[in-house]
């Protein structure tokens, strides 16, 4: 009976906050442009390998002989077809110097003077790149990039050379001078994409983010207007407003990561491999594993302004430690066994795991079980806490 | 917790005479049919004592408050309190602001915990029995207890759900109430499209949803303009009379306390410094040699005010308009040195008025401090000793 009506009145507290919610137009449309700009910002803020197009990049040929010219159209013969360059020209180092300290390049090309003749007289040739140091990422992918074309039209120029001059077949030539071929292959169908790595780790967040804001927004909202003061005076159990509470924010929360889910499958590709079940089941848990934080939160923030304080310092670190946006072992140790703290951590893993990978319940028991862990031990401490502060 | 020990199945009720509208009171067990007679107008009829909610304890109290005291760290925001409210009266609760008045309530709504004593609610403990107690109660505090956002109706049905009210009759309820406050045309509109008056009492009627036997009214006119605050108080009325409630009003508006209750409380400093009907308060001064006079002077300068303001006779001195002086004093020949020293400045005295004593008089005699903080700002008893930082004190506890 208790336990039928503190769900009765849950229900009841929680109609009454969805309504608030949709009432407000400004909210509803914060609703599905927060995740939208989410998506986007994260999609297109971070490089992968292949975004890059129309770099201007300066070349500076010092070369006096033909060898140099027809290494530069060989590579405009790449870039017509790959558009990643805009190669410009330039006069010599200190003008790539200058110009890249004008923001008007992000990288240079010299070809020096005795190309030609290196390799005319047997020597390896040498090109030299010049990057940026002060935009690190950057500088890294147009190195990336510049090597392998370079290095790719070196073996060109190999092969041609052994077909050429000592009649190898251009099959034998090319196993000659590549000996191995690397093949990458996934365990389930289509390319590794960094939405398909974010996606879940973004729902997961989302998801955090609801309760985590909304939660102690709610009630602390209320305290300021005196309409908690009703709902203490009624004969309802404290726990049924703040269950009622929680339930608003999960379906906000819910509504917020499925417009994710299908902002990430229609716009960006994103392939749902496992079971959408499962999937929803997870975010569900990780709901759970962070409500006894946003109610221990709201326990003992007094007003508005300190538990938004309060929720945005926890909120922080937790985004960027739990591998929603770079990978866990890319961090040092230390920051690894700090995100082993982290409820978010887990749910990340595992929707990761079922979402991309297809992994079904029994891979994620071990994550199952941890956010199940985390949230009875929050719970345990919370729920006591919230009692006694409504009672004072 | 300890069930219905101190009960009786006899409960008493008020019944309206249909044909001269007297009220009377009847006592049965519950369910009991009994033939009446009217005493005023010897007309006859039958009355069932209704069953359930309306139960009162067998003193005939609705609210029973003993040794009341409620600590805000080291600070008695209530020191030691003791009243009682008997079932059916409006009891006023008369203070400054600050006095502690929004702190008995919030601990008879088992809002807030007493530090030390007890209290019951329709026969149940605060502490003890709080989920019976806000089975019985009502309450429309200083903030509105609403959602902007919600129609009036929603706001009602949510209230009432919390009550667990099956759809049914709560439906007829809200209707009811609706028609009550002739609101039932604003049923649907959001409460955010309303006007203070119209919000107060779609508020007032939220706090009656669940029939309560006692209800709470906290400064329920504060803001109102004054047809609003002429109509909450005509409901507060209605509600007493009409459907029987029990009505606890806090106010500083004298006027209002005197209009509408039956006894009232005077609070100060966390005590019950006076408690009594009205009339019988007055009479706590008239007594005593303290009177006011109102003063007319026609070429009213400041420098008279201050005169007058100097005597040792004068507690309190309240310009009303640019000729109107009103003049609290102690002592028989107040009056003499007032008008010798008015002319002494030149004052061209038109009319000196000896007032009856008011309840203001009453409040001013025992808290020592105006009601209405605007007042109390000329007044010179207000900003005695250790006066100040207390009040500061008090506002930033509530």
């Amino acid at each position: 009976m208790g336990v039928r009506n503190l769900l009765r009145h849950s229900g009841w507290i929680c109609w009454k906050d969805l309504l608030e919610f949709s009432r407000s137009k400004l909210r509803l449309i914060m609703l599905v442009l927060m995740p939208l700009f989410m998506m986007v910002m994260v999609g297109f803020i971070f490089p992968t390998g292949n975004s890059i197009s129309d770099t201007p990049i300066a070349l500076v040929n010092n070369d006096t002989g033909s060898m140099g010219s027809s290494f530069v159209t060989q590579l405009e013969v790449i870039n017509n077809q790959t558009g990643m360059m805009d190669i410009r020209s330039a006069s010599d180092f200190n003008d790539i110097k200058t110009k890249l300290q004008n923001n008007e390049i992000n990288g240079g090309i010299i070809i020096p003077e005795n190309f030609s003749s290196d390799i005319l007289a047997g020597r390896q040739g040498m090109i030299t790149i010049v990057i940026d140091q002060s935009n690190p990422q950057m500088s890294l992918t147009i190195q990336g990039v510049l090597t392998k074309t370079i290095e790719a039209m070196g073996k060109q120029t190999a092969i041609y050379n052994l077909n050429n001059t000592f009649h190898v077949s251009i099959t034998t030539a090319s196993s000659m001078v590549t000996p191995y071929v690397v093949e990458s292959k996934g365990i389930v169908p289509g390319e590794p994409n960094y939405f398909q790595f974010v996606a879940p780790g973004i729902i997961a967040m989302v998801v955090m983010m609801a309760l985590m804001t909304g939660l102690p927004h709610a009630i602390s909202y209320e305290k300021d207007m005196g309409t908690l003061d009703g709902m203490l005076a009624a004969p309802i159990n404290r726990l049924s407003i703040i269950l009622g509470k929680v339930m608003a924010q999960t379906v906000r929360g819910m509504i917020q990561g499925f417009i994710i889910l299908f902002l990430a499958v229609v716009l960006f590709g994103v392939v749902i491999v496992g079971n959408i079940l499962l999937v929803i089941f997870l975010i569900l848990l990780t709901v759970f594993s962070f409500v006894g934080l946003g109610i221990l939160i709201t326990s003992f923030t007094e007003n508005e302004e300190t538990a938004t304080m309060v929720m945005m310092t926890l909120m922080f670190p937790m985004m960027f430690l739990s591998g929603v946006f770079f990978p866990l072992q890319q961090m040092p140790w230390y920051m690894q066994g700090l995100a082993k703290f982290l409820p978010l951590t887990y749910a990340t893993t595992a929707l990761r795991k079922v979402m991309v990978l297809g992994a079904d319940i029994s891979s994620v028991g071990t994550e199952i079980l941890i956010l199940v862990g985390f949230g009875i031990v929050l719970l345990a401490i919370a729920v006591p806490m919230f009692r006694q502060a409504m009672s004072k | 917790m300890e069930p219905d020990q101190q009960r009786t199945t006899q409960t008493t009720h008020q019944f309206k005479c249909p044909s001269c509208d007297t009220i009377r009171e009847y006592s049965g067990n519950p369910g009991d049919q009994l033939i009446v007679t009217c005493s005023e107008c010897n007309t006859k009829g039958r009355i069932t004592i209704p069953v359930g909610d309306k139960i009162f304890s067998t003193n005939g109290n609705a609210i029973e408050i003993s040794h009341l005291r409620k600590l805000f760290g080291d600070f008695p925001a209530i020191d030691d309190v003791s009243f009682t409210v008997k079932k059916g009266e409006i009891f006023g609760l008369l203070g400054p602001n600050g006095a502690g008045k929004s702190t008995i309530i919030r601990m008879l709504c088992t809002l807030t915990r007493p530090t030390k004593g007890t209290a019951t609610i329709a026969g149940y403990d605060v502490v003890k029995q709080a989920g019976k107690v806000r089975q019985h109660i009502g309450l429309v505090s200083e903030k509105m207890i609403m959602y902007e956002q919600l129609t009036a109706r929603e706001n009602l049905k949510l209230f009432g759900k919390l009550f667990n009210l099956p759809n049914d009759s709560l439906n007829k309820r809200i209707d009811e109430l609706l028609r009550f406050v002739r609101m039932e045309k604003w049923a649907d509109q959001r409460i955010s499209t309303f006007s203070t008056g119209m919000k107060q009492r779609i508020n007032v009627i939220r706090a009656l949803v669940n029939q309560p036997e006692i209800l709470f009214l906290d400064e329920p006119t504060l803001g109102l303009d004054p047809q609003s605050t002429a109509e909450i108080r005509e409901l507060t009325k209605r509600i007493n009379q009409e459907q029987g409630t029990t009505i606890i009003l806090t106010t500083h508006i004298m006027f209002e306390a005197e209009a509408l209750c039956k006894r009232i409380g005077i609070i100060d400093h966390g005590n019950i410094v006076a408690l009594d009907t009205p009339a019988n308060l007055k009479k706590l001064i008239s007594g005593t040699d303290v009177s006011t006079f109102e003063i007319e002077i026609a070429n009213l300068e400041p420098r008279m005010m201050n005169a007058v303001q100097s005597l040792p006779l004068v507690k309190s001195l309240v310009q009303e308009d640019p000729t109107h002086l009103l003049v609290r004093t102690t002592g028989d020949d107040a009056f003499d040195s007032i008008v010798d020293s008015l002319r002494k400045n030149g004052a061209k005295v038109r009319l000196v008025k000896n007032l009856e004593p008011s309840l203001e008089d009453v409040f001013l005699h025992l808290t020592g401090r105006e009601a209405r903080e605007k007042i109390s700002e000329n007044t010179k008893s207000s900003v005695g000793p250790g006066h100040g930082p207390m009040r500061r004190r008090a506002k930033r506890i509530r």
